[in-house]
């Protein structure tokens, strides 16, 4: 037994790295376990790395998801500063960038994503920073400094986010969005403008509808050049436009990769023995019936969950309604489910609550839905979409009726 | 040991079979449970971030909280999946009359 026992390697070891690794010892994995990750750190979380890190209210170890003493503890070789270059199928074995190699019996890619950065002229300048990793968090965090001129390209969530825990720090923030609201790619217009008025009412200088042509340095500080003919000064620029997968190893080994890696509910990708989880994969979702993919630390955290218990032996498919929160100031918001059109709304409460709920429908059906620090909304809502039945559409406006109340009801039924 | 270190945190007749409450005494956040007519007590705060678990689902003997779905086993108060590690705290319960108490420590 010990001389066949299987090996897995793990090539990324960001949140779902890390958490695919640790299921596999908790599901009794007997084998070797490999986990290969280009950055110093250990396996950790991403979401404070724009808010408490960045705000400088927690430090760097908060975010580990285990000490690092865990790894070795459940015989897991954790490699950290080496990244891989190579994955050679046929041999099975993955090529390091210090030339040496790691021959797998099973490999599972957790590779994630990166900063998109910006192509305009001048975005190559060291002020314009990006924030995707821990080095990112902290090298910005030294720009954030009270009355420092700091510039956000890009009004998503990490935009936003960053916005907030520059404010925190008494940072002069402006944040400029190209899109008429904040979030649209994930929100439905009113909720991107709440958002909008929370950042305004904090102090953010935000601009929308307004696009940036050029970034060019005058006297020591930075100008923003803006489509209508506007300049912005800056001490720093932050670009937060989005992020992509890293691909670049599965399409070089020749895998399917179409935005992402592509896999399907259990984690498989065209080659029988590589999965794949976390943000690199494009995969098949079979509550939303299509492939989806996705930044957030739901996926990272609970795909991985998933995809390891199949890699130990499991059966069970990766099969959640997607949810993404957000920490700004004093809001939390969180939304479940990836509509491609918001379409018609159910309101419990409105935006001039102070908090609130709001889902999205089709043929009558929750298929998303948005809690404005209404947390405790949540888990309701995610169990009414995940069910996928019609549902009273009076009772669910009505707020006096508990949304957990109504989402234990109709699970009976 | 003593018996003046039980602290009245709430009252039993507001807290229903399956809900969860929140109560705050000087400035510590305890969750309240009825599970089936029993009542425990644990903090209120989750330990991986700050969330108020009297927001969360109680799912029978067990609460998720509301921000990232850690879950806890209410009467030990044990760490059950990701992203929670670390226990929660648990207290001693005892209702006199309609006061529900609790040993702070």
């Amino acid at each position: 037994m010990s001389e066949t026992t299987p090996h897995i390697v793990i090539v990324g070891a960001g949140h779902a790295g890390g958490v695919a690794a640790a299921t596999l010892r908790q599901a009794g994995f007997p084998g070797a376990i490999t986990l290969i990750g280009s950055e110093p750190y250990p396996p950790h979380e991403r979401p404070p790395l724009s808010k408490g890190l960045l705000a400088g209210a927690i430090p760097v170890e908060k975010t580990y998801l285990r000490p690092v003493a865990f790894y070795a503890d459940n015989r897991i070789a954790f490699r950290p500063g080496e990244t891989a270059m190579a994955i050679d199928r046929n041999a099975q074995r993955v090529t390091l960038a210090n030339g040496g190699t790691v021959p797998y019996d099973t490999l599972l890619l957790t590779t994630g994503a990166r900063a998109r950065r910006l192509s305009l002229p001048g975005a190559d300048h060291a002020r314009v920073l990006y924030l995707r990793d821990i080095a990112d968090s902290l090298a910005l965090r030294e720009h954030l400094n009270p009355g420092a001129r700091v510039t956000v390209i890009g009004a998503g969530f990490i935009g936003l986010e960053a916005a907030a825990a520059a404010r925190k720090r008494g940072a002069n923030v402006t944040v400029l969005e190209a899109q008429r609201e904040p979030l649209q790619r994930v929100c439905p217009p009113e909720i991107g403008r709440f958002m909008a008025e929370l950042h305004r009412r904090n102090g953010v200088a935000l601009r929308t509808a307004i696009s940036v042509t050029a970034i060019v340095e005058a006297d020591g500080a930075l100008a923003l050049r803006t489509a209508d003919g506007d300049t912005i000064a800056a001490d720093i620029v932050l670009a937060g436009i989005g992020a992509q997968p890293n691909v670049e190893l599965a399409q070089a080994a020749g895998l399917v990769v179409d935005n992402g890696v592509i896999t399907d509910e259990f984690g498989r990708t065209s080659d029988p023995h590589i999965f794949a989880a976390g943000d690199v994969t494009r995969h098949f979702n079979p509550l939303l019936g299509r492939k989806i993919r996705l930044e957030a630390w739901q996926n990272a955290q609970n795909q991985a969950i998933a995809i390891a218990k199949i890699m130990a032996g499991g059966d069970q498919p990766y099969a959640e309604v997607p949810w993404f929160w957000t920490d700004q100031y004093d809001v939390n918001l969180q939304i479940a489910g990836a509509p491609e059109h918001w379409g018609e709304l159910i309101w419990r409460g409105g935006p001039s609550d102070k908090a609130f709920t709001v889902f999205a429908l089709s043929d009558g059906m929750p298929i998303a839905a948005i809690t404005m620090n209404n947390g405790r909304d949540m888990r309701a809502a995610r169990e009414l979409i995940t069910r996928r039945r019609p549902v009273d559409l009076a009772r669910l406006a009505d707020t006096a009726m508990k949304l957990q109340d109504l989402a234990k009801e109709s699970g009976r039924g | 040991m003593a018996d003046e270190n039980w602290v009245t945190v709430g009252k039993r007749s507001a807290i229903n079979p399956g809900d969860v409450l929140g109560v705050t005494v000087g400035d510590r956040e305890f969750a309240l449970y009825n599970l089936d007519g029993e009542i425990y007590a644990t903090d209120n705060l989750c330990t991986h971030a700050f969330a108020l678990l009297s927001q969360g689902w109680l799912d029978g003997e067990v609460i998720e909280c509301p921000l990232h779905g850690g879950r806890f086993d209410v009467k030990t108060g044990k760490a059950l999946c990701p992203p929670v590690t670390e226990d929660l705290k648990t207290y001693k319960v005892r209702v006199v009359g309609d006061d529900v108490q609790i040993q702070p420590g």
